[in-house]
């Protein structure tokens, strides 16, 4: 397989490779780096790629497990390192910010959720796949599933609920 | 008739039992703006969903191909160590040769006689001049073994 095939091949899912991977480890630059790793990972099992029958699928599970190693490994040495995406913010409009405010707030809300709540609502909410899918990348029975992603969505409207009353009184 | 339904749709919503075509239905529903009052905290949710599949992944791919170049060095390496070792063992062998033909030997026993007696004197003027060095250490020797007795 050449460089470009590869490329071609990659391309439908690299986003979603990118965006689960920011999902877990939160900063932009270690998405991006960790996306890279993966991609390169692929690259190297391109002749063994033809015995996944979805190659979409085994990147994304590649993308999880190397995650979850990466969190690991940070947590184990005793470097702490805080996130922020800093962002240039301009916007005009009063409601625009309040809009993107709401919205950073179910970010953060979303980023406090355990790891396997935040991988299921990645890629069931904001990826869309369905729950048979789900179930082969994750390697957890569907039913299993649907009870992560009922409470995480509850926690997400819970949590919600709380900030905008605190807003009201 | 139309807030009933989505009420519907999410209360299941939040029980993890919608499809993915209803979960559409939804965040169509939210992101419309004719959203009912007591529904308006549900609309940050799906906005976020919504929006966070929009992000994208900008950098350009690039691929170390790591195997095939340590593939290519490995190769690379063993033909310079043959090559080297190859060139060395032939040189050796080149000069080896050239010594042993360069002795030559004398046809003649006599000048042969004469030429081997000439190398002998040769050596054996060399060994007596070392010994006559050797002799002051045998004084040493000599007048030591009177002192400690």
């Amino acid at each position: 397989m050449h460089q470009k095939e590869f490329i071609q091949l990659v391309t439908p899912f690299k986003d979603k490779v990118f965006r689960l991977a920011k999902r877990l480890l939160i900063s932009t630059e270690e998405a991006e780096d960790a996306t890279q790793e993966i991609l390169v990972k692929l690259w190297n099992k391109n002749d063994k790629l033809d015995v996944y029958t979805s190659l979409e699928a085994f990147a994304m599970t590649t993308t999880k497990n190397y995650c979850l190693d990466q969190l690991k490994s940070k947590r184990a040495s005793n470097l702490q390192l805080i996130h922020s995406n800093y962002e240039d913010k301009q916007v005009g409009l009063l409601q625009k910010i309040e809009d993107t405010d709401s919205l950073n707030w179910v970010e953060k809300i979303i980023n406090e959720l355990p790891e396997q709540q935040k991988l299921i609502v990645q890629m069931r909410d904001v990826e869309q796949y369905e729950f048979e899918e789900i179930a082969k990348m994750l390697n957890m029975n569907e039913t299993a599933i649907r009870v992560a992603l009922s409470r995480a969505r509850k926690t997400i409207r819970e949590t919600m609920q709380k900030t905008h009353s605190y807003g009201i009184e | 008739m139309e807030l009933n339904r989505i009420e519907k749709l999410l209360e299941n919503y939040f029980q993890g039992e919608t499809n993915l075509a209803e979960e559409q239905e939804l965040k169509n529903y939210f992101a419309s703006g004719n959203v009912a009052p007591n529904l308006k905290q549900y609309q940050s949710m799906f906005g976020y969903f919504s929006e966070a599949k929009n992000e994208k992944f900008t950098k350009e791919i690039v691929i170390h191909n790591k195997k095939k170049n340590t593939l290519w060095l490995s190769i690379a390496a063993s033909f310079t160590i043959l090559l080297g070792v190859g060139v060395f063992s032939y040189l050796n062998m080149e000069t080896k040769n050239k010594t042993t033909g360069e002795l030559g030997t004398y046809d003649d026993p006599e000048v042969a006689f004469r030429e081997t007696q000439k190398a002998l004197n040769l050596v054996s003027e060399n060994v007596n001049v070392g010994i006559k060095s050797v002799e002051y250490v045998n004084e040493y020797q000599e007048s030591k073994n009177l002192i400690f007795k």
